[in-house]
């Protein structure tokens, strides 16, 4: 064991907690955006105006198909001048002061076209303080582990992801619950708490990290003057280290990326929008799921000291390849509304609105509905009467205009999904879980930050950000198949197998120091 | 193995500008303002080719460098890189 990465437990269980909480907290703050983005929209970026609209995509895309690279580089070079420690208490900060910021600005009905611009920025430098703390993080946990725990202790924080999620999905439920939609959505209503809790989280992270000591192996680098004075000439430039650059990129992250992306946010995003489910019981299946898959990063970031970290992260991603339809079918299949309405349901609940016209009357007809096996659905249905056809449709018609939605499946079905979903995270942390040691163990210590947080960012910004845009784009094209979308991720994964499986070996670098 | 490596080299160097192809194809059919929303917005379009551009050409030279032997031996210490 080598003495400069055997640091004592009770540090190292400092470190991984310093690290871990703040890089989770990032994800919060990242996430919490994403997650009330139409909200956001109605404040923000007003339907109707071309500029707000120009901000708005800026807002959604730049920061995670630009910035987030762009801030790897930045941050990437910075931590490997100055060091791990003060790079990575600096994107905590700028993305906690960000993220506190953006639910102070007023509204563009206060302050008109400011509003967007300081959310577009403060969004950007939230994604550019991403882009510099994951490689900051997995590199100084991993310089303070010995060799045969490296995958082990690092996997602490590729949990933080998908923590992050899990809070922020949590904080969001637990807000919205305790108030009303209107409550919810007020200008300084309950959609601004969980960017002003973020300041209390960052506050507590930061006391922590201030207390950490640089990394051993930089601390080292540094003493003996062999610290690189270009980070990102000696990563890209030098032919020897930018081509395993092309290979993490290539052979691991791209793959884990869109399996990461898929199993996390497609599918949530898949219940709420194919299978119309209610925002209540989509969010707990993930919740659920969630809570029940993360230690499994733990699992195979153990496993991968054990027997390698290549066949676990490429045994993800075949395991993707091969699932994603028959999961993404069993969903459909078992919301299929055509399915529900064959049997004798109950009406629970049915309200009748009408606005009436010059020349026409609208009619809204909401009905809710409950199926003998405890299945409920809402089914809305709007009708224009005009002096040329005064008579609304009738019962045993079904209009073109009716909307089903708010689906709510049964105890059974609600336990299989939430195993569904649990699968697919659990293929998340097989890819993920060993991928922070794996990309260490790739790029000497001179240039690992710079080296290890690009491609990392290209594959998890880039490749699985691309997922939602991708599957709308092949949804648009072939709409008769609605798994159709599916294919960009299955297409990455299986690409990303064949490279991996081919060019990258199974050897676990016992020696990080060099 | 080796040589496995180096022709697949090949397919990765043909694949990129096959993507970029395809990406630009569908900008030029999706951005419409009469289109579905999102993938009609030119701005979406461009952000993602100007991405994509520098990493498909990534796998040109991954492709190249595989063609060329490179992947033959990964280095297995700092010295080598």
């Amino acid at each position: 064991m080598n003495k400069t990465t055997a640091a004592p437990a009770a540090i190292i269980r400092q470190v991984i907690i310093a690290s871990s909480v703040g890089t989770m907290i990032e994800w919060y703050d990242f996430y919490i955006f994403g997650m009330l983005a139409k909200t956001i929209s109605t404040q923000f970026f007003p339907e109707g105006n071309a500029t707000a609209a120009l901000l708005s995509t800026l807002a959604i895309f730049a920061a995670g198909f630009i910035v987030r690279p762009f801030g790897a580089l930045v941050f990437g070079r910075l931590g490997d001048l100055i060091g791990r420690k003060y790079t990575f208490l600096l994107t905590l900060i700028l993305m906690g002061g960000s993220t506190f910021l953006i639910g102070l600005v007023p509204g563009y009905k206060s302050i008109g076209m400011a509003a967007p611009l300081l959310v577009l920025t403060l969004r950007l430098v939230q994604g550019l303080a991403l882009g510099g703390e994951y490689g900051g993080a997995a590199t100084y946990v991993a310089e303070f582990s010995p060799p045969n725990k490296r995958g082990y202790y690092t996997s602490w924080i590729q949990t933080t992801a998908t923590l992050g999620l899990f809070v922020a999905l949590g904080v969001i439920m637990l807000v919205k619950l305790n108030m009303t939609d209107e409550q919810f959505n007020a200008p300084w209503g309950g959609w601004r708490y969980p960017f002003w809790v973020s300041i209390f989280l960052v506050i507590v992270s930061i006391y922590i990290r201030m207390k950490m000591e640089e990394s051993p192996l930089f601390s080292k680098l540094k003493k003996e003057g062999k610290t690189s004075t270009n980070p990102l000439k000696e990563s890209f430039r030098h032919k020897a280290n930018f081509k395993m650059v092309l290979l993490a990129l290539f052979g691991a992250v791209m793959g884990q990326g869109v399996i990461w992306y898929t199993g996390q946010f497609y599918a949530q995003s898949f219940l709420e929008t194919k299978c119309s489910m209610g925002f209540e019981q989509s969010r707990t299946i993930m919740l659920w799921a969630i809570a029940f898959a993360t230690p499994f990063f733990l699992l195979f970031g153990w496993l991968s000291d054990r027997i390698g970290r290549k066949w676990i992260m490429l045994g993800g991603m075949l395991l993707g390849v091969l699932l994603y339809r028959p999961i993404f079918t069993t969903f459909l299949k078992d919301t299929d509304i055509k399915e529900w309405q064959k049997t004798q349901n109950t009406i629970l609940k049915k309200e009748t609105s009408v606005s009436v016209h010059k020349t026409d009357s609208v009619w809204q007809v909401t009905t809710q509905y409950e199926t003998p096996d405890g299945a409920k659905f809402t089914k809305t249905v709007t009708d224009t009467l005009t002096a040329a056809r005064p008579v609304m449709y009738q019962a045993t018609e079904t209009p073109k205009n009716t909307v089903y939605s708010n689906k709510e499946v049964n105890g059974t079905t609600y336990i299989k999904f939430i195993f569904l979903v649990w699968i697919m995270i659990v293929l998340v942390t097989m890819v993920y879980g060993p991928i922070a040691a794996f990309l260490v163990e790739m790029f000497p210590t001179k240039i690992r930050y710079t080296s290890m947080s690009l491609p990392y960012h290209i594959g998890n910004g880039v490749f699985g950000g691309l997922v939602p845009f991708i599957g709308l784009l092949l949804t648009t094209t072939y709409p008769k198949d609605p798994l159709v979308g599916l294919w960009y991720p299955i297409g990455i994964a299986a690409l990303c197998f064949i490279i991996g499986s081919i060019y990258l070996n199974n050897r676990i670098d016992k020696d990080v120091t060099d | 193995m080796n040589t496995t490596k180096k022709l697949l080299g090949i397919v990765w160097l043909l694949l990129a500008p096959v993507v970029i192809y395809f990406l630009l194809q569908g900008a030029i059919t999706h951005i419409d303002p009469a289109g579905k929303k999102d993938i009609n917005n030119p701005v979406i379009w461009v952000i993602i080719i100007t991405i994509f551009t520098p990493i498909a050409i990534g796998l040109m030279i991954f492709g190249y460098y595989a063609w060329k032997g490179e992947y033959e031996h990964l280095p297995e210490n700092s010295e080598e890189v």
